[in-house]
């Protein structure tokens, strides 16, 4: 295969595809980083000769620049599977470090499932949790969120920095106050917001995963601030400060530091494009198709990110009907999980949760293409509101 | 109870696609019972309810809704 072919191949991909919050295609300079460190950076990094000093160059350079644009230590980050993986160390190693504190967990009910999974493992092994409420937007009841780490036993607490499913932005900086007031560590899964928007202070813990900024699949990231009361959770060795066993995925590591710095270095001038990209689609949605509630904040959101309910309409179907058009989305509806369960998110909003479709646009993505989707879509929806005989009603 | 409307046994949309289809057929002020054992149900009927401008009286039991219609 020619470069150009393979070029071309990887350009037919990428159009209409509006799924970056599942996984953002790599960043140009994470296929140039990931190539470079593959031939440089196999070694284990941890022996004593040269080739292995090149590596543990490359993995140091990769914590430097990672640390930098979070404005934490170096040696505060730590690499590991993927954000999932990051997000049990997160939560289980808070627990086990406060473990003396207490048992009890208190989380938003809009955390990510691998977050929730978590919790489920702290509570089956006899622990507690606190499920704090959020608003019709899907944003944390601050309040709630305050009284519930002012509990006694309460060991640790978990906020998202913006939802993954809806977009809205969470009161970090408010509820990071309340927990400190509490003397609760506080968790920030980061994962849809790392590389977009600055993180607010105050948080004790911080999750992310370098697929969703445009890095390889592989990585996740874990930072633990110096003074952190955090304890292994599952058996570990001197990798990673003791925080994550084996071998790093090094290459993938060099490759989401340096995709990282890039998508940092250009959130500023995409964040207006695509807030303005994603004002247009919730319009347009609001306006053309009928019985469509558009959900999450307006405006106090994740720039690219974009979420909507089709009445009477099947999400799976929709889904499928909106990639035979060429166009790549996310549903949170109940038939397009494996659980049949509708999405935890939408519940906790409690707003309808069938025919529910999360459009989330690259970095780079093309305005003509979002516009192609909102002329398309109308049509799907009445065809297939025709099908189920919802129509008329 | 006006109508009994049983929608056990089918997955969402399917109950509130018959459910937005009944309430065409009843009066103003009937209630509707929907049973339905789908669980996106019970976050689907009261969102049905908010969007279409029904009044959503609630759930008095497991799998069943109460719905009354307003216009």
């Amino acid at each position: 295969v020619s470069e150009g072919a393979s070029d071309n191949v990887i350009g037919m991909a990428r159009s209409g595809y509006f799924d970056v919050a599942g996984a953002a295609p790599p960043h140009p300079a994470a296929r140039e980083a990931l190539a470079a460190a593959l031939a440089d950076g196999w070694a284990d990094p941890t022996r004593l000769y040269t080739q292995a000093r090149r590596a543990r160059q490359l993995l140091d350079a990769a914590r430097g620049a990672t640390a930098e644009i979070l404005r934490v230590r170096p040696d505060e980050v730590t690499f590991c599977a993927n954000g999932t993986a990051a997000c049990h160390l997160a939560t289980l190693g808070l627990l086990e470090g406060r473990r003396r504190v207490g048992a009890t967990f208190v989380h938003s009910a809009v955390e990510h499932s691998a977050v929730l999974h978590a919790t489920r493992w702290h509570v089956d092994r006899g622990g507690s949790a606190v499920s704090v409420p959020v608003d019709r937007l899907g944003r944390v009841d601050v309040a709630a969120f305050a009284s519930a780490v002012a509990a006694p036993g309460v060991a640790a607490a978990a906020l998202i920095s913006a939802s993954h499913e809806v977009g809205t932005v969470q009161p970090v900086e408010a509820v990071a106050g309340a927990c400190a007031d509490a003397g609760v560590p506080l968790f920030v899964d980061a994962a849809q917001s790392l590389g977009r928007q600055p993180v607010p202070p105050g948080w004790s813990v911080l999750t992310g995963s370098a697929h969703k900024w445009g890095g390889p699949p592989g990585v996740g990231l874990l930072v633990i601030r110096t003074g952190t009361r955090w304890a292994p959770p599952f058996p570990s060795d001197e990798r990673e400060s003791g925080r994550v066993p084996g071998a790093p995925a090094l290459p993938a590591i060099v490759a989401a530091a340096a995709s990282l710095r890039a998508v940092a270095a250009e959130a500023a001038a995409a964040d207006a494009r695509l807030r303005a990209l994603v004002d247009r689609i919730r319009a347009s949605v609001a306006a053309t198709v009928p019985d469509v509630e558009v959900v999450g904040d307006p405006t106090d959101r994740l720039a690219h990110l974009v979420t909507f309910s089709v009445l009477y309409v099947d999400g799976e179907a929709l889904v499928h009907e909106l990639d035979r058009l060429g166009f790549a989305v996310s549903s949170g509806s109940s038939c397009t999980s494996s659980t049949l369960e509708p999405s935890h998110v939408l519940v906790a909003m409690g707003v309808l949760s069938h025919g529910n479709v999360r459009v989330s646009l690259p970095l780079d993505v093309d305005e003509a293409e979002v516009d192609r989707f909102l002329a398309a879509l109308p049509d799907v929806v009445s065809r297939l509101r025709a099908q189920s005989g919802a129509v008329g009603l | 109870v006006t109508e009994l409307l049983d929608c056990r046994g089918q997955r969402c949309p399917l109950p509130v696609i018959a459910l937005a289809r009944l309430m065409t057929q009843v009066p103003v002020g009937a209630v509707v019972r929907l049973l339905a054992d789908d669980p996106a149900a019970a976050v689907d009927v009261p969102a049905w309810c908010r969007m279409r401008d029904q009044e959503y009286i609630g759930s008095p039991a497991d799998d069943t809704y109460e719905v009354r219609r307003r216009t």
